[in-house]
């Protein structure tokens, strides 16, 4: 019974400590931008070492979720909340980060593999099964493709990246906007699910035959062959930071700036490109976390769009940069705004 | 009451105040349980407002985008995985055990059930890494292709060999209940009494003869529960299936198609489920679970217990 | 008694009457054995081969940072998981914390007064708890501590292990008092010390080793678990030892780096099942030392 007492008051004494020294921030969401999030909170505690970032990708929806129970401080989602969530989560906002491609990436395939918007809807509604489908061969410039069954990858998850991916071929396909539909989490006619980008790019990377699609950076990283897409403007583009950005270029940023940039115009445009957004409370609850967290944001918009561009993430455009500043200056703690001192 | 700890009075006091504490204790367990249930049955409530129990319980569409859930393909896919579980294991765990218990010298018997324990003691979330890495790619280059060659004519074995799947998910669960089956399977065998053994021996019959005339129809219900204590622990296992099933909600005959079970989604799905119907439904999974299992260890208890009586009785 | 056993094995288990020639049984007979002894040798396949590639690839990833750092951003190399090993044995610590005065309490509760309905009642309860999922008890956790305290913590995935924690040790503990000779007890009543104070400083005492060993083994299963921490402890990149923060543990990193693409990633998750193997299977000497020592006083 002592030793149990003097295990507790050991432990409540360093439970003490670990308070006293620094300051937690919880957050959790998209595995999208991960890699680069994850380098950023690194980055950010070298220059701020009392603050600690702690973010764990657990995908878009449960980013969603988590900030609208409020069990995180901040959430982060690929795809902007609907209405009806943010019903739910009166008061939320959207930071949006950096810029992100969702790649198509495949296994078994010779390499330079064009998709047109049809073939790559039938591939994922499970109408197109082998890779030498005639649908598939008859596109201009197309490589030989073997012989080998097709397995699709999807996300088990609620993911930004899958309601990015799917607003894309909702937008293309009729048939996929009847059939299987647009969001975080859908009903797959085929495939294998797996967790997170990581689960998609692991289960991509091991199966032969394999198609997906995940974040550039997780497809660079891994190495994986990744398809061109041919865009509204005819042309068929790899995802890149060039072309994402093109993509970017001609948008109309709204004030709360949730849009849709897939499918964009632009000769250079890549289809499947989205802003990823942090999720934040306008109006915060802790002081000092509030003002952690949006100075961490100012600087993740500023000298933090530095480090996406080497983890091919394309940095926002600066007429975006500047809406951002706007808002982050809105961001209040009792009343007061957190970037004041800035 | 200052005059010391044996005044009877005292003492009394002194009972009573510690059967109040531990029967407060042993309540305890049934408040934990009782907690569970309404926990869970409180979460799922909205999501049997809206689907009914019954629609729920038979649907099969799983489609978070219209709050339409039915439990079927999970439940389907809980009940393949636990089969496969159930048919590798249960030959390989009641041979393992009759070999420890009939045949083998002690020191053998002391070795293997070393191993056995270790076994046993190896996390979910290893199986899985190990599953990953090691059984799937062999899955997928050898095994299924062999046996889609020579089978390919059943629908057991029909679709792409992709790996990952039933066959997977169902091999690392035989794995990782048969030192269930084997632990409880060696029990039973060793509350039989060496007379009735014997007895068949003097007979002259061989060991073999001995054990099907004697120790299997003896230890029968016995094993049989063993084998349900495994089943009920394959039915609940979450990490080392949800890494290697597919996560796909979908009934497929193929043993080499992907699938889901009742424990993989809630761990995927419920830390991100929006609105009550979403969660409800999982919390909903979480029941049908809890109910399937208490039925299952009952029944095992029950056969367990009845085994064991039968040669007191007599 | 005897009577009854000679019925038994003539009438109901009726040996084959036709048995074929001596050769036929004897090879029958070797056969059987056979099939199980193979069976032997196939259980303990996919045991060895678990052992040696967690060994074998783990071994590389473990050195001195392995144990010391935090875990390294995406892409980069290095880093360790220190903080999910102190994250582990946090959460277990105060697992037991909880579990096993719950659990001792209601093992001695059932050796003492368990032969009442409401013994009877305790006892399948508990028999029923160790059948639920480690997922659902996650799942009730997070409902009841990590919604209305909105936090995820380690205190939530402290209370799921215990729950855990509870049948196993219940069950141990009544059988281990059970265990205790009546004349021990006898004894002490005898000498006029209360039937508390023998419960718990003769019976009690006695049975120690055992309550040991049993403790150590709950809470090394404790140690391996995952499902129950995934929405309940969530993970963190950072040291933590403050009850109501989010906490790293080995087995939610093993997953997350399993799943992972990264081969480095891949190696680390070897490493950390190493280290889990190495934390249980220490557990498990430890008590299998606590019950020789019992067995031998």
């Amino acid at each position: 019974m002592k030793r149990l007492g003097w295990f507790l008051a050991a432990l409540s004494l360093t439970g003490g400590l670990a308070r006293a020294d620094s300051l937690l921030i919880n957050g959790a969401g998209a595995t999208f931008p991960f890699p680069l999030y994850s380098k950023w909170f690194s980055e950010y505690n070298k220059l701020h070492p009392e603050l600690k970032f702690n973010y764990q990708s657990i995908g878009s929806g449960g980013g969603v979720k988590q900030i609208t129970e409020k069990t995180i401080d901040f959430g982060a989602s690929d795809s902007p909340m609907n209405d009806e969530e943010l019903k739910k989560a009166p008061g939320v906002m959207h930071i949006p980060t950096v810029l992100g491609a969702v790649a198509v990436v495949y296994n078994g395939a010779p390499e330079g593999v064009k998709l047109t918007p049809e073939a790559l809807s039938d591939i994922f509604l499970g109408k197109i099964t082998r890779w030498n489908d005639p649908k598939l061969q008859a596109i201009a410039g197309q490589p030989k493709l073997p012989d080998v069954a097709i397995t699709v990858a999807h996300r088990s998850d609620g993911s930004g990246t899958t309601a990015v991916f799917t607003d894309y071929l909702g937008k293309v396909s009729p048939a996929w906007k009847s059939g299987v539909g647009v969001g975080k989490s859908v009903k797959w006619p085929v495939g294998l699910g797996g967790k997170g980008n990581e689960g998609v790019t692991g289960t991509v990377k091991s199966t032969p035959g394999a198609i997906g699609y995940v974040e550039l950076a997780y497809a660079r990283q891994n190495k994986l062959s990744m398809a061109a897409l041919k865009n509204a403007d005819g042309s068929f583009i790899l995802p890149s930071i060039e072309t994402t950005s093109e993509a970017a270029a001609g948008v109309a940023m709204p004030p709360d700036f949730r849009v849709s940039i897939t499918d964009a115009k632009g000769k250079n445009a890549y289809p499947i490109s989205s802003f990823t957004y942090v999720l934040i409370y306008k109006e915060q609850p802790d002081a000092a976390k509030g003002k952690a967290i949006g100075q961490f944001l100012w600087w993740a918009v500023h000298d933090g769009q530095k480090l996406a561009g080497p983890l091919d993430y394309a940095p926002l455009p600066k007429p975006v940069v500047a809406k951002v500043e706007a808002a982050l200056r809105t961001v209040t703690v009792a009343g007061k705004s957190v970037i004041a001192s800035n | 009451m200052a005059s010391g700890a044996d005044t009877p009075r005292h003492a009394h006091l002194g009972d009573r105040a510690f059967a109040a504490g531990i029967t407060l204790l042993g309540g305890a367990v049934l408040l934990v349980v009782g907690i569970i249930v309404v926990a869970c049955a409180r979460l799922s409530a909205p999501a049997f407002a809206k689907l009914g129990f019954f629609r729920f319980l038979t649907g099969s569409d799983w489609n978070p985008v219209e709050d339409s859930f039915g439990a079927l393909p999970f439940i389907y896919g809980t009940l393949v995985t636990s089969a496969i579980a159930i048919v590798v294991a249960m030959p390989v765990a009641i041979g393992l055990a009759l070999f420890l218990t009939e045949m083998s010298p002690s020191r053998v018997r002391r070795f293997v059930s070393f191993f056995v324990e270790i076994l046993a003691a190896i996390p979910s979330v290893v199986f899985g890494l190990w599953g990953l890495m090691v059984l799937v790619p062999i899955l997928r280059d050898v095994v299924e292709p062999a046996l889609q060659h020579r089978l390919g004519f059943l629908p057991l074995f029909q679709g792409a060999p992709m790996g990952i799947g039933f066959l997977p998910a169902g091999i690392v669960l035989a794995i990782m209940i048969l030192p269930t089956i084997a632990s409880v399977t060696i029990e039973v065998l060793r509350t039989m009494p060496a007379a009735l053994r014997e007895g068949a021996l003097a007979l002259g019959a061989t060991r073999w003869e001995a054990i099907g005339a004697v120790v299997l129809p003896y230890a029968r219900r016995g094993i049989m529960g063993a084998v349900i204590l495994g089943l009920a622990r394959a039915l609940g296992e979450t990490m080392a299936v949800t890494m290697l099933i597919g996560n796909q909600p979908e009934i497929h005959g193929s043993l080499f198609a992907a699938g889901y079970s009742l424990p993989s989604v809630i761990a995927n799905e419920f830390a991100e489920a929006s609105g009550a119907v979403h969660t409800g439904a999982l919390a909903g999974l979480a029941l049908v679970l809890f109910g399937v299992t208490l039925m299952l260890s009952a029944s095992a208890r029950l056969l367990v217990r009845l085994s064991a009586r039968r040669l007191v009785a007599a | 008694m005897n009577m009854a056993m000679t019925n038994v094995a003539a009438g109901q288990y009726a040996i084959p009457r036709r048995v074929g020639s001596h050769r036929a049984r004897a090879v029958t007979n070797g056969v059987m054995t056979g099939l199980c002894a193979a069976a032997v040798a196939l259980a303990l396949v996919p045991l060895f081969s678990v052992l040696w590639l967690v060994v074998s690839k783990g071994i590389h990833s473990l050195s001195l940072s392995f144990f010391t750092k935090l875990p390294a951003p995406v892409g980069e190399l290095g880093g360790g998981v220190g903080n999910a090993i102190v994250g582990t044995l946090f959460m277990v610590g105060l697992a037991s914390c909880i579990g096993l005065p719950l659990g001792v309490g209601a093992g001695i509760f059932l050796a003492e007064r368990g032969d009442g309905k409401l013994g009877h009642v305790v006892r399948f309860t508990a028999e029923v708890l160790a059948g639920v999922p480690s997922i659902v008890v996650g799942v009730v956790a997070y409902g009841l501590i990590v919604l209305p305290m909105r936090h995820f913590s380690a205190m939530a995935g402290a209370v799921a292990l215990a729950i855990l924690m509870i049948p196993t040790l219940a069950r141990a503990t009544e059988e281990m008092i059970r265990l205790v000779p009546r004349s021990l007890r006898e004894a002490s009543l005898a000498l006029g010390v209360p039937a508390w104070r023998t419960s718990l400083s003769v019976v009690l005492r006695t049975a120690l080793g055992g309550l040991i060993n049993a403790a150590l083994l709950a809470i090394a299963r404790a140690a391996g678990e995952t499902a129950p921490l995934l929405f309940t402890a969530l993970n963190n990149q950072y040291w933590n030892l403050h009850p109501l923060q989010p906490t790293a543990s080995l087995t939610v990193q093993i997953y997350n780096y399993a799943i992972s693409p990264y081969e480095d990633w891949h190696d680390k998750a070897w490493g950390a099942a190493l280290c889990l193997l190495i934390l249980i299977g220490g557990l498990s000497l430890i008590a299998r030392l606590a019950a020789g020592r019992r067995s031998q006083a």
